[in-house]
Protein backbone atom coordinates (compact mmCIF):
# COMPACT_ATOMS: atom_id res chain seq x y z
CA UNK A 1 0.00 0.00 0.00
CA UNK A 2 1.51 3.54 -0.96
CA UNK A 3 1.63 6.27 1.07
CA UNK A 4 -1.53 8.23 -0.72
CA UNK A 5 -3.39 5.51 -0.32
CA UNK A 6 -3.11 4.95 3.50
CA UNK A 7 -3.64 8.32 4.15
CA UNK A 8 -6.99 8.64 2.34
CA UNK A 9 -7.75 5.28 4.12
CA UNK A 10 -6.66 6.91 7.27
CA UNK A 11 -9.29 10.36 6.36
CA UNK A 12 -11.89 7.89 5.20
CA UNK A 13 -11.44 6.29 8.66
CA UNK A 14 -12.07 9.23 10.41
CA UNK A 15 -14.58 10.94 8.68
CA UNK A 16 -16.82 7.97 9.40
CA UNK A 17 -16.06 7.62 12.95
CA UNK A 18 -16.82 11.70 12.37
CA UNK A 19 -20.22 10.88 11.24
CA UNK A 20 -21.10 8.18 13.49
CA UNK A 21 -20.47 9.93 16.26
CA UNK A 22 -22.40 13.12 14.48
CA UNK A 23 -25.33 10.26 13.62
CA UNK A 24 -25.61 10.25 18.08
CA UNK A 25 -25.42 13.91 18.47
CA UNK A 26 -27.96 14.82 15.40
CA UNK A 27 -30.72 11.67 16.07
CA UNK A 28 -32.36 12.77 19.20
CA UNK A 29 -33.09 16.33 17.73
CA UNK A 30 -34.53 14.79 14.26
CA UNK A 31 -36.51 12.60 16.36
CA UNK A 32 -38.12 15.66 17.89
CA UNK A 33 -38.90 17.30 14.75
CA UNK A 34 -39.96 13.69 13.62
CA UNK A 35 -42.25 12.93 16.46
CA UNK A 36 -43.89 16.26 16.36
CA UNK A 37 -45.35 15.75 12.98
CA UNK A 38 -47.22 12.17 13.82
CA UNK A 39 -50.47 11.48 15.43
CA UNK A 40 -50.46 8.90 18.37
CA UNK A 41 -51.04 6.26 16.05
CA UNK A 42 -47.96 6.77 14.29
CA UNK A 43 -45.98 7.67 17.61
CA UNK A 44 -46.38 3.79 19.38
CA UNK A 45 -45.23 1.81 16.43
CA UNK A 46 -42.17 -0.70 16.35
CA UNK A 47 -39.84 -0.05 14.26
CA UNK A 48 -40.12 3.75 14.22
CA UNK A 49 -40.95 5.58 11.14
CA UNK A 50 -38.17 9.14 10.81
CA UNK A 51 -40.35 10.29 8.00
CA UNK A 52 -44.43 10.31 9.09
CA UNK A 53 -46.28 8.84 6.65
CA UNK A 54 -48.46 10.97 6.31
CA UNK A 55 -46.83 14.32 7.74
CA UNK A 56 -49.36 15.67 10.55
CA UNK A 57 -49.24 19.17 10.93
CA UNK A 58 -51.96 19.87 13.43
CA UNK A 59 -49.78 19.23 16.62
CA UNK A 60 -48.28 22.87 15.71
CA UNK A 61 -51.41 24.64 15.96
CA UNK A 62 -52.71 22.99 18.57
CA UNK A 63 -49.94 23.87 20.62
CA UNK A 64 -51.24 27.29 20.32
CA UNK A 65 -54.98 26.41 20.98
CA UNK A 66 -53.71 24.53 24.74
CA UNK A 67 -51.18 27.22 25.82
CA UNK A 68 -50.48 30.74 25.47
CA UNK A 69 -47.39 30.52 23.83
CA UNK A 70 -47.50 33.79 21.85
CA UNK A 71 -47.92 35.29 25.61
CA UNK A 72 -44.89 33.33 27.16
CA UNK A 73 -43.04 34.79 23.81
CA UNK A 74 -44.02 38.16 24.44
CA UNK A 75 -42.93 38.12 27.77
CA UNK A 76 -39.53 36.25 27.52
CA UNK A 77 -38.75 39.01 24.48
CA UNK A 78 -40.24 41.74 26.72
CA UNK A 79 -37.08 40.09 29.46
CA UNK A 80 -34.25 39.79 26.64
CA UNK A 81 -35.04 43.46 25.68
CA UNK A 82 -34.22 44.39 29.20
CA UNK A 83 -31.48 41.95 29.88
CA UNK A 84 -29.61 42.65 26.92
CA UNK A 85 -29.62 46.53 26.98
CA UNK A 86 -28.74 46.44 30.55
CA UNK A 87 -25.94 44.07 30.36
CA UNK A 88 -24.52 45.88 27.15
CA UNK A 89 -24.35 49.28 29.03
CA UNK A 90 -23.58 48.28 33.00
CA UNK A 91 -20.76 45.42 31.33
CA UNK A 92 -19.00 47.16 29.58
CA UNK A 93 -18.68 50.36 31.48
CA UNK A 94 -17.27 48.46 34.70
CA UNK A 95 -14.84 46.65 31.84
CA UNK A 96 -13.46 49.66 30.49
CA UNK A 97 -12.89 50.85 34.11
CA UNK A 98 -10.76 47.83 34.84
CA UNK A 99 -8.95 47.63 31.85
CA UNK A 100 -8.21 51.49 31.02
CA UNK A 101 -8.41 53.39 34.76
CA UNK A 102 -6.18 52.71 37.80
CA UNK A 103 -7.27 53.06 41.43
CA UNK A 104 -6.11 51.39 44.98
CA UNK A 105 -8.11 48.77 45.57
CA UNK A 106 -8.43 47.52 41.80
CA UNK A 107 -6.70 43.99 41.78
CA UNK A 108 -8.82 43.19 44.86
CA UNK A 109 -12.26 44.19 43.31
CA UNK A 110 -10.98 42.45 40.48
CA UNK A 111 -10.69 39.03 41.98
CA UNK A 112 -13.66 39.72 44.27
CA UNK A 113 -15.32 39.83 40.88
CA UNK A 114 -13.95 36.83 39.18
CA UNK A 115 -14.62 34.73 42.66
CA UNK A 116 -18.46 34.98 42.31
CA UNK A 117 -18.38 33.25 39.42
CA UNK A 118 -16.66 30.23 41.25
CA UNK A 119 -19.83 30.47 44.32
CA UNK A 120 -22.81 28.55 44.15
CA UNK A 121 -25.37 31.05 43.13
CA UNK A 122 -27.54 28.74 46.20
CA UNK A 123 -25.41 30.69 48.57
CA UNK A 124 -27.32 34.19 47.49
CA UNK A 125 -30.19 32.78 46.20
CA UNK A 126 -32.58 32.27 49.50
CA UNK A 127 -31.64 36.17 50.78
CA UNK A 128 -32.58 37.45 47.38
CA UNK A 129 -35.17 35.46 47.11
CA UNK A 130 -36.63 36.89 50.40
CA UNK A 131 -35.34 40.73 49.29
CA UNK A 132 -37.36 40.30 46.39
CA UNK A 133 -40.43 39.71 47.93
CA UNK A 134 -40.35 41.90 50.93
CA UNK A 135 -40.18 44.56 48.25
CA UNK A 136 -42.82 43.28 46.24
CA UNK A 137 -41.07 42.24 43.08
CA UNK A 138 -42.60 38.90 43.52
CA UNK A 139 -44.50 38.01 40.12
CA UNK A 140 -42.71 41.45 38.27
CA UNK A 141 -40.08 40.84 35.85
CA UNK A 142 -37.62 43.26 37.77
CA UNK A 143 -35.98 40.08 39.74
CA UNK A 144 -35.00 39.03 36.15
CA UNK A 145 -34.14 42.12 34.53
CA UNK A 146 -32.82 44.79 37.17
CA UNK A 147 -30.00 42.61 38.21
CA UNK A 148 -28.62 42.68 34.41
CA UNK A 149 -28.24 46.60 34.61
CA UNK A 150 -25.72 45.90 37.29
CA UNK A 151 -23.22 43.89 34.91
CA UNK A 152 -22.41 40.24 35.28
CA UNK A 153 -19.16 39.19 36.05
CA UNK A 154 -18.31 36.86 32.91
CA UNK A 155 -19.35 39.33 30.80
CA UNK A 156 -16.92 42.09 32.23
CA UNK A 157 -14.36 39.67 32.66
CA UNK A 158 -14.74 38.77 28.70
CA UNK A 159 -15.35 42.16 27.39
CA UNK A 160 -11.94 43.53 29.45
CA UNK A 161 -9.99 40.74 28.10
CA UNK A 162 -10.72 42.51 24.51
CA UNK A 163 -10.43 45.90 25.55
CA UNK A 164 -6.94 45.27 26.55
CA UNK A 165 -6.29 45.01 22.94
CA UNK A 166 -7.16 47.34 22.02
CA UNK A 167 -3.70 49.98 21.81
CA UNK A 168 -3.89 52.47 24.03
CA UNK A 169 -2.28 55.08 22.26
CA UNK A 170 -5.70 55.93 20.59
CA UNK A 171 -6.45 56.93 24.00
CA UNK A 172 -3.57 58.83 25.37
CA UNK A 173 -4.07 61.31 22.35
CA UNK A 174 -7.49 62.10 22.70
CA UNK A 175 -6.79 62.62 26.78
CA UNK A 176 -4.39 65.30 25.76
CA UNK A 177 -7.14 67.13 23.81
CA UNK A 178 -8.69 67.00 26.81
CA UNK A 179 -11.77 64.22 26.30
CA UNK A 180 -13.19 62.99 28.92
CA UNK A 181 -13.06 59.19 30.28
CA UNK A 182 -16.81 58.86 29.02
CA UNK A 183 -16.36 60.12 25.92
CA UNK A 184 -13.30 58.30 25.16
CA UNK A 185 -14.99 55.31 26.65
CA UNK A 186 -18.53 56.30 24.08
CA UNK A 187 -16.38 57.45 20.74
CA UNK A 188 -13.72 55.25 20.56
CA UNK A 189 -13.81 52.12 22.44
CA UNK A 190 -17.24 51.60 21.81
CA UNK A 191 -17.09 51.32 18.38
CA UNK A 192 -13.90 49.38 17.67
CA UNK A 193 -15.61 46.99 20.72
CA UNK A 194 -18.07 45.55 18.22
CA UNK A 195 -17.38 42.23 17.78
CA UNK A 196 -17.30 41.49 21.52
CA UNK A 197 -20.68 42.92 22.18
CA UNK A 198 -21.99 41.01 19.67
CA UNK A 199 -20.87 37.84 21.61
CA UNK A 200 -21.97 39.62 25.09
CA UNK A 201 -25.66 40.18 23.24
CA UNK A 202 -25.90 36.24 21.82
CA UNK A 203 -24.56 34.86 25.33
CA UNK A 204 -26.82 36.62 27.33
CA UNK A 205 -30.15 36.14 24.83
CA UNK A 206 -29.18 32.43 25.08
CA UNK A 207 -28.81 32.53 28.84
CA UNK A 208 -32.23 34.56 29.24
CA UNK A 209 -34.21 32.19 26.89
CA UNK A 210 -32.38 28.60 28.62
CA UNK A 211 -33.45 30.53 32.15
CA UNK A 212 -35.43 28.37 34.09
CA UNK A 213 -35.25 28.55 37.55
CA UNK A 214 -35.42 32.57 37.96
CA UNK A 215 -38.69 32.55 36.39
CA UNK A 216 -39.60 29.48 38.33
CA UNK A 217 -38.99 31.64 41.17
CA UNK A 218 -40.46 34.45 40.53
CA UNK A 219 -43.49 34.30 38.30
CA UNK A 220 -46.33 32.77 39.61
CA UNK A 221 -48.97 34.42 37.05
CA UNK A 222 -49.61 32.27 33.51
CA UNK A 223 -49.69 35.50 32.49
CA UNK A 224 -46.27 36.45 33.36
CA UNK A 225 -44.56 33.05 32.28
CA UNK A 226 -41.76 32.55 30.31
CA UNK A 227 -41.53 30.27 27.24
CA UNK A 228 -39.32 28.24 29.51
CA UNK A 229 -41.50 27.86 32.66
CA UNK A 230 -44.78 27.93 30.42
CA UNK A 231 -43.45 24.62 28.33
CA UNK A 232 -42.53 23.01 31.71
CA UNK A 233 -46.16 23.76 32.97
CA UNK A 234 -47.30 22.31 29.55
CA UNK A 235 -45.62 19.05 29.96
CA UNK A 236 -47.41 18.65 33.28
CA UNK A 237 -50.64 19.31 31.58
CA UNK A 238 -50.27 17.26 28.75
CA UNK A 239 -47.89 14.64 30.27
CA UNK A 240 -48.12 11.57 27.47
CA UNK A 241 -48.88 13.96 24.10
CA UNK A 242 -45.77 13.58 22.48
CA UNK A 243 -46.72 15.29 19.31
CA UNK A 244 -48.04 18.04 21.14
CA UNK A 245 -45.16 18.12 23.46
CA UNK A 246 -42.33 17.82 20.71
CA UNK A 247 -44.01 20.22 18.56
CA UNK A 248 -43.96 22.61 21.84
CA UNK A 249 -40.11 21.92 21.96
CA UNK A 250 -39.54 22.35 18.60
CA UNK A 251 -41.19 25.64 18.54
CA UNK A 252 -38.83 26.60 21.97
CA UNK A 253 -35.50 25.10 20.35
CA UNK A 254 -35.87 26.48 16.43
CA UNK A 255 -34.97 30.23 17.52
CA UNK A 256 -32.22 29.35 19.23
CA UNK A 257 -30.90 27.56 16.30
CA UNK A 258 -31.20 30.10 14.07
CA UNK A 259 -29.30 32.52 15.98
CA UNK A 260 -26.72 30.18 16.25
CA UNK A 261 -26.47 29.67 12.77
CA UNK A 262 -26.02 33.02 11.79
CA UNK A 263 -23.75 33.65 14.69
CA UNK A 264 -21.80 30.89 14.82
CA UNK A 265 -18.20 32.81 14.52
CA UNK A 266 -18.93 35.30 17.44
CA UNK A 267 -20.24 31.93 19.37
CA UNK A 268 -17.45 29.99 19.21
CA UNK A 269 -15.11 32.68 19.85
CA UNK A 270 -16.75 33.76 23.35
CA UNK A 271 -16.85 29.88 24.28
CA UNK A 272 -13.33 30.05 23.45
CA UNK A 273 -12.62 33.14 25.30
CA UNK A 274 -14.27 32.50 28.34
CA UNK A 275 -14.59 28.68 28.58
CA UNK A 276 -18.33 29.16 29.10
CA UNK A 277 -20.93 26.63 28.33
CA UNK A 278 -23.78 28.21 25.52
CA UNK B 1 -0.11 69.29 42.68
CA UNK B 2 -1.62 68.93 38.95
CA UNK B 3 -0.30 65.21 39.04
CA UNK B 4 -1.95 64.32 42.00
CA UNK B 5 -4.90 66.37 40.36
CA UNK B 6 -4.47 64.00 37.76
CA UNK B 7 -4.26 60.88 39.67
CA UNK B 8 -7.28 61.63 41.68
CA UNK B 9 -9.64 61.92 38.87
CA UNK B 10 -8.49 58.74 37.82
CA UNK B 11 -9.26 57.10 40.81
CA UNK B 12 -12.54 58.81 40.59
CA UNK B 13 -13.28 57.85 37.06
CA UNK B 14 -12.34 54.26 38.07
CA UNK B 15 -15.02 53.89 40.80
CA UNK B 16 -17.77 56.03 39.06
CA UNK B 17 -17.05 52.71 36.13
CA UNK B 18 -17.12 49.92 37.90
CA UNK B 19 -20.36 51.29 40.73
CA UNK B 20 -22.75 49.79 38.42
CA UNK B 21 -21.05 46.37 39.44
CA UNK B 22 -19.61 47.01 42.84
CA UNK B 23 -23.63 48.31 43.63
CA UNK B 24 -24.90 45.00 42.49
CA UNK B 25 -22.15 43.17 44.08
CA UNK B 26 -23.41 44.96 47.68
CA UNK B 27 -26.83 44.33 46.91
CA UNK B 28 -27.40 41.41 45.38
CA UNK B 29 -24.71 38.75 45.81
CA UNK B 30 -22.57 40.41 49.13
CA UNK B 31 -24.84 41.11 51.31
CA UNK B 32 -27.92 38.17 50.40
CA UNK B 33 -24.29 36.05 50.83
CA UNK B 34 -23.95 37.75 54.48
CA UNK B 35 -27.73 37.31 55.35
CA UNK B 36 -27.27 33.73 54.46
CA UNK B 37 -24.98 32.95 56.67
CA UNK B 38 -26.99 34.33 59.25
CA UNK B 39 -29.93 32.12 58.17
CA UNK B 40 -28.15 29.36 58.29
CA UNK B 41 -28.24 29.38 61.91
CA UNK B 42 -31.50 29.99 62.58
CA UNK B 43 -35.15 28.80 62.54
CA UNK B 44 -36.79 30.70 59.78
CA UNK B 45 -39.62 29.94 57.57
CA UNK B 46 -40.24 33.55 55.82
CA UNK B 47 -43.78 33.39 57.99
CA UNK B 48 -42.19 34.80 61.20
CA UNK B 49 -38.82 36.14 61.75
CA UNK B 50 -35.69 34.23 62.14
CA UNK B 51 -34.97 32.85 65.10
CA UNK B 52 -31.66 32.04 66.23
CA UNK B 53 -30.68 28.72 66.66
CA UNK B 54 -26.88 28.55 66.46
CA UNK B 55 -25.37 25.07 64.49
CA UNK B 56 -28.82 23.67 65.11
CA UNK B 57 -29.31 23.32 61.37
CA UNK B 58 -25.90 22.02 60.59
CA UNK B 59 -26.37 19.54 63.21
CA UNK B 60 -30.14 18.35 62.31
CA UNK B 61 -28.58 17.94 58.29
CA UNK B 62 -25.85 15.65 59.13
CA UNK B 63 -28.50 13.41 60.86
CA UNK B 64 -30.89 13.72 57.51
CA UNK B 65 -30.88 10.97 55.71
CA UNK B 66 -32.19 12.30 52.64
CA UNK B 67 -29.12 15.34 52.61
CA UNK B 68 -26.95 12.03 52.51
CA UNK B 69 -28.93 10.85 49.90
CA UNK B 70 -28.58 13.88 48.02
CA UNK B 71 -24.92 14.39 48.46
CA UNK B 72 -24.25 10.55 47.36
CA UNK B 73 -26.66 11.21 44.08
CA UNK B 74 -24.47 13.90 43.30
CA UNK B 75 -21.46 12.29 43.57
CA UNK B 76 -22.19 9.72 41.75
CA UNK B 77 -23.50 11.65 38.87
CA UNK B 78 -20.59 13.52 39.08
CA UNK B 79 -18.15 10.94 39.31
CA UNK B 80 -19.57 9.16 35.97
CA UNK B 81 -20.11 12.05 33.69
CA UNK B 82 -16.62 14.20 34.29
CA UNK B 83 -14.33 11.74 33.55
CA UNK B 84 -17.05 10.42 30.54
CA UNK B 85 -17.71 13.54 29.58
CA UNK B 86 -13.87 15.20 29.15
CA UNK B 87 -12.87 11.50 27.46
CA UNK B 88 -15.61 11.65 25.12
CA UNK B 89 -15.12 15.54 24.40
CA UNK B 90 -10.91 15.10 24.33
CA UNK B 91 -11.84 12.27 21.60
CA UNK B 92 -13.70 14.22 19.19
CA UNK B 93 -11.46 16.94 19.58
CA UNK B 94 -8.54 15.22 18.45
CA UNK B 95 -10.86 13.15 15.69
CA UNK B 96 -11.67 16.96 14.57
CA UNK B 97 -8.76 18.75 14.70
CA UNK B 98 -7.48 17.57 11.11
CA UNK B 99 -6.76 18.37 7.85
CA UNK B 100 -10.41 17.40 7.51
CA UNK B 101 -13.22 18.54 4.79
CA UNK B 102 -16.29 19.57 6.26
CA UNK B 103 -14.87 20.40 9.89
CA UNK B 104 -16.96 23.56 9.95
CA UNK B 105 -19.86 20.88 9.80
CA UNK B 106 -18.77 18.46 12.23
CA UNK B 107 -18.13 21.37 14.92
CA UNK B 108 -21.49 22.83 14.11
CA UNK B 109 -23.60 19.47 14.62
CA UNK B 110 -21.15 18.31 17.80
CA UNK B 111 -22.26 22.00 19.28
CA UNK B 112 -25.80 21.93 18.55
CA UNK B 113 -27.20 19.95 21.64
CA UNK B 114 -25.36 22.22 24.02
CA UNK B 115 -27.75 25.07 22.81
CA UNK B 116 -30.75 23.27 23.50
CA UNK B 117 -32.61 25.38 26.39
CA UNK B 118 -32.65 23.34 29.37
CA UNK B 119 -36.66 22.77 29.70
CA UNK B 120 -36.56 21.32 26.12
CA UNK B 121 -34.02 19.17 26.06
CA UNK B 122 -35.36 17.89 29.71
CA UNK B 123 -38.89 17.19 27.91
CA UNK B 124 -37.09 15.72 24.57
CA UNK B 125 -34.70 13.41 27.12
CA UNK B 126 -37.87 12.25 28.94
CA UNK B 127 -39.45 11.01 25.49
CA UNK B 128 -36.00 9.61 24.32
CA UNK B 129 -35.83 7.99 27.40
CA UNK B 130 -39.08 6.68 27.36
CA UNK B 131 -38.83 2.54 28.14
CA UNK B 132 -41.14 1.35 25.72
CA UNK B 133 -41.35 4.24 22.84
CA UNK B 134 -37.91 6.00 23.05
CA UNK B 135 -35.73 6.24 20.52
CA UNK B 136 -32.51 4.61 22.47
CA UNK B 137 -34.66 1.45 23.47
CA UNK B 138 -35.83 0.70 20.38
CA UNK B 139 -32.51 1.35 18.98
CA UNK B 140 -31.60 -1.03 21.65
CA UNK B 141 -34.12 -3.35 20.33
CA UNK B 142 -33.53 -3.47 17.17
CA UNK B 143 -29.98 -4.84 17.74
CA UNK B 144 -31.49 -7.13 20.41
CA UNK B 145 -30.69 -5.54 23.27
CA UNK B 146 -33.75 -5.06 26.09
CA UNK B 147 -32.86 -1.30 27.07
CA UNK B 148 -33.41 -1.04 30.81
CA UNK B 149 -36.66 1.18 32.12
CA UNK B 150 -34.44 4.73 32.51
CA UNK B 151 -35.98 7.31 34.12
CA UNK B 152 -38.39 4.67 35.92
CA UNK B 153 -35.90 2.76 37.20
CA UNK B 154 -34.24 3.56 40.47
CA UNK B 155 -30.98 2.19 39.06
CA UNK B 156 -31.13 3.71 35.94
CA UNK B 157 -32.08 7.41 36.19
CA UNK B 158 -28.77 8.48 37.20
CA UNK B 159 -26.40 6.86 34.13
CA UNK B 160 -29.76 8.11 32.05
CA UNK B 161 -29.24 11.46 33.02
CA UNK B 162 -25.81 11.35 32.66
CA UNK B 163 -26.32 10.19 29.13
CA UNK B 164 -28.01 13.42 28.16
CA UNK B 165 -25.35 15.34 30.02
CA UNK B 166 -22.67 13.41 27.31
CA UNK B 167 -25.18 14.74 24.62
CA UNK B 168 -24.39 18.23 25.56
CA UNK B 169 -20.45 17.82 26.10
CA UNK B 170 -20.78 20.11 22.90
CA UNK B 171 -18.68 23.55 24.47
CA UNK B 172 -15.86 21.49 25.96
CA UNK B 173 -15.69 19.49 22.50
CA UNK B 174 -14.72 23.52 21.30
CA UNK B 175 -12.60 24.48 24.28
CA UNK B 176 -10.31 21.33 23.51
CA UNK B 177 -10.41 22.01 19.62
CA UNK B 178 -9.01 25.27 20.43
CA UNK B 179 -6.36 24.00 22.49
CA UNK B 180 -5.16 21.55 20.17
CA UNK B 181 -4.94 24.12 17.48
CA UNK B 182 -3.03 26.08 19.88
CA UNK B 183 -0.43 23.86 19.95
CA UNK B 184 2.47 25.05 17.98
CA UNK B 185 3.12 23.23 14.83
CA UNK B 186 6.78 22.82 15.55
CA UNK B 187 6.83 20.88 18.59
CA UNK B 188 5.27 17.85 16.35
CA UNK B 189 7.70 18.79 13.30
CA UNK B 190 10.97 18.77 16.05
CA UNK B 191 9.76 15.20 17.09
CA UNK B 192 8.93 13.75 14.33
CA UNK B 193 12.31 14.59 12.90
CA UNK B 194 13.84 13.09 16.03
CA UNK B 195 11.97 10.24 15.21
CA UNK B 196 9.01 10.31 17.29
CA UNK B 197 6.25 7.63 16.22
CA UNK B 198 2.56 9.70 16.45
CA UNK B 199 1.90 7.57 19.06
CA UNK B 200 4.89 9.44 21.25
CA UNK B 201 4.01 12.85 19.46
CA UNK B 202 0.48 12.72 21.34
CA UNK B 203 1.17 11.55 24.75
CA UNK B 204 4.80 13.62 25.19
CA UNK B 205 3.46 16.56 23.14
CA UNK B 206 -0.02 17.22 22.75
CA UNK B 207 -1.36 15.77 26.05
CA UNK B 208 0.67 17.65 28.36
CA UNK B 209 -0.12 20.71 26.80
CA UNK B 210 -3.72 19.78 26.87
CA UNK B 211 -3.39 19.54 30.49
CA UNK B 212 -4.04 22.90 31.61
CA UNK B 213 -7.79 22.84 29.56
CA UNK B 214 -8.95 19.78 31.02
CA UNK B 215 -7.87 21.04 34.05
CA UNK B 216 -9.95 24.01 33.28
CA UNK B 217 -13.11 21.66 31.96
CA UNK B 218 -12.79 19.44 35.13
CA UNK B 219 -13.00 22.46 38.02
CA UNK B 220 -15.86 24.04 36.25
CA UNK B 221 -17.34 20.35 35.46
CA UNK B 222 -17.47 19.89 38.98
CA UNK B 223 -18.86 23.09 40.36
CA UNK B 224 -21.76 22.37 37.64
CA UNK B 225 -22.18 18.92 38.61
CA UNK B 226 -23.01 20.05 42.11
CA UNK B 227 -25.75 22.30 41.08
CA UNK B 228 -27.25 19.69 38.63
CA UNK B 229 -30.97 20.89 39.34
CA UNK B 230 -33.12 21.97 36.13
CA UNK B 231 -32.89 18.16 34.73
CA UNK B 232 -34.02 16.36 37.86
CA UNK B 233 -36.59 19.10 38.93
CA UNK B 234 -38.50 18.29 35.41
CA UNK B 235 -37.69 15.00 34.07
CA UNK B 236 -37.71 12.78 37.55
CA UNK B 237 -38.67 15.45 40.47
CA UNK B 238 -35.82 13.52 42.36
CA UNK B 239 -37.56 9.75 41.86
CA UNK B 240 -38.07 6.89 41.56
CA UNK B 241 -37.48 6.26 44.73
CA UNK B 242 -35.05 9.73 45.41
CA UNK B 243 -32.20 7.81 43.39
CA UNK B 244 -32.45 11.27 41.66
CA UNK B 245 -32.94 13.86 44.22
CA UNK B 246 -29.72 16.22 44.01
CA UNK B 247 -27.93 18.06 45.94
CA UNK B 248 -29.70 21.55 44.50
CA UNK B 249 -32.87 19.66 44.79
CA UNK B 250 -33.30 19.42 47.93
CA UNK B 251 -31.88 22.48 49.08
CA UNK B 252 -34.51 23.99 46.57
CA UNK B 253 -37.37 22.04 48.26
CA UNK B 254 -36.34 23.16 51.64
CA UNK B 255 -36.11 26.18 50.74
CA UNK B 256 -39.24 26.47 48.50
CA UNK B 257 -41.64 23.95 48.81
CA UNK B 258 -41.12 23.02 53.17
CA UNK B 259 -40.49 27.35 53.66
CA UNK B 260 -37.24 25.60 55.65
CA UNK B 261 -35.56 29.15 54.77
CA UNK B 262 -32.61 28.72 57.53
CA UNK B 263 -31.98 24.91 56.85
CA UNK B 264 -31.76 25.11 53.13
CA UNK B 265 -29.34 28.10 54.00
CA UNK B 266 -27.29 25.87 56.09
CA UNK B 267 -27.05 23.35 52.73
CA UNK B 268 -25.56 26.20 50.69
CA UNK B 269 -23.26 27.16 53.06
CA UNK B 270 -22.27 23.36 53.12
CA UNK B 271 -22.44 23.38 49.05
CA UNK B 272 -20.23 26.56 49.20
CA UNK B 273 -17.83 24.62 51.64
CA UNK B 274 -17.28 21.29 49.27
CA UNK B 275 -16.90 23.36 46.23
CA UNK B 276 -14.50 25.04 47.93
CA UNK B 277 -12.34 22.08 49.17
CA UNK B 278 -12.68 20.10 46.15
CA UNK B 279 -11.35 23.20 43.83
CA UNK B 280 -8.57 23.89 46.51
CA UNK B 281 -7.94 19.70 46.14
CA UNK B 282 -7.74 20.06 42.43
CA UNK B 283 -5.75 23.01 42.04
CA UNK B 284 -3.31 21.27 44.82
CA UNK B 285 -3.39 18.07 42.71
CA UNK B 286 -2.85 19.91 39.62
CA UNK B 287 0.89 20.50 40.27
CA UNK B 288 1.43 17.55 39.78
CA UNK B 289 0.05 16.82 36.57
CA UNK B 290 -0.99 19.77 35.09
CA UNK B 291 1.76 21.09 32.63
CA UNK B 292 2.78 24.64 32.41
CA UNK B 293 5.04 26.68 29.98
Amino acid sequence: MNKSTKIMLDKLVRHLILIAVGVFFILPLVWMVSTSLKSNRQIFVFPPQWIPNPVIWRNYPDVFDYASFLLYFKNTIIIEVACIVGTLLSSSLVAYGFSRLDAPGKNFLFILMLSTMMLPYQVWMIPLYILFTKIGWVNTFYPLTVPAFFGNALYIFLLRQFFLTIPKELEDAARIDGCSYFRIFWQIILPLTRPALATVVIFTFMGVWNDFLGPLLYLQDPEKYTLAVGLQVFLSQHGADWGLLMAASTMVVLPVIIVFFFTQKQFIQGIVLTGLKG
Amino acid sequence: MRRSNLKRQEIFAFYTFISPWLIGFVLFIGGPIIASLYFSLTNYTVLSSPEFIGFGNYSSLFNDPLFWKSLYNTVYYAVLFIPLGILVAFTMSILLNQDLKGLAIYRTIYYLPSIVPAVANAILWIWLLNPQWGLINMLLKAIGIQGPGWLTSEQWAKPGLVLMSIWGVGSWIIIYLAGLQGVPEQLYEAAEVDGATKLQRFFYITVPLMTPTIFFTLVTGLIGAFQVFTQAYIMTNGGPVNSTLFYALYLFRNAFNYLKMGYASAMAWILFLIVLVLTLIQFRLARKWVFYE
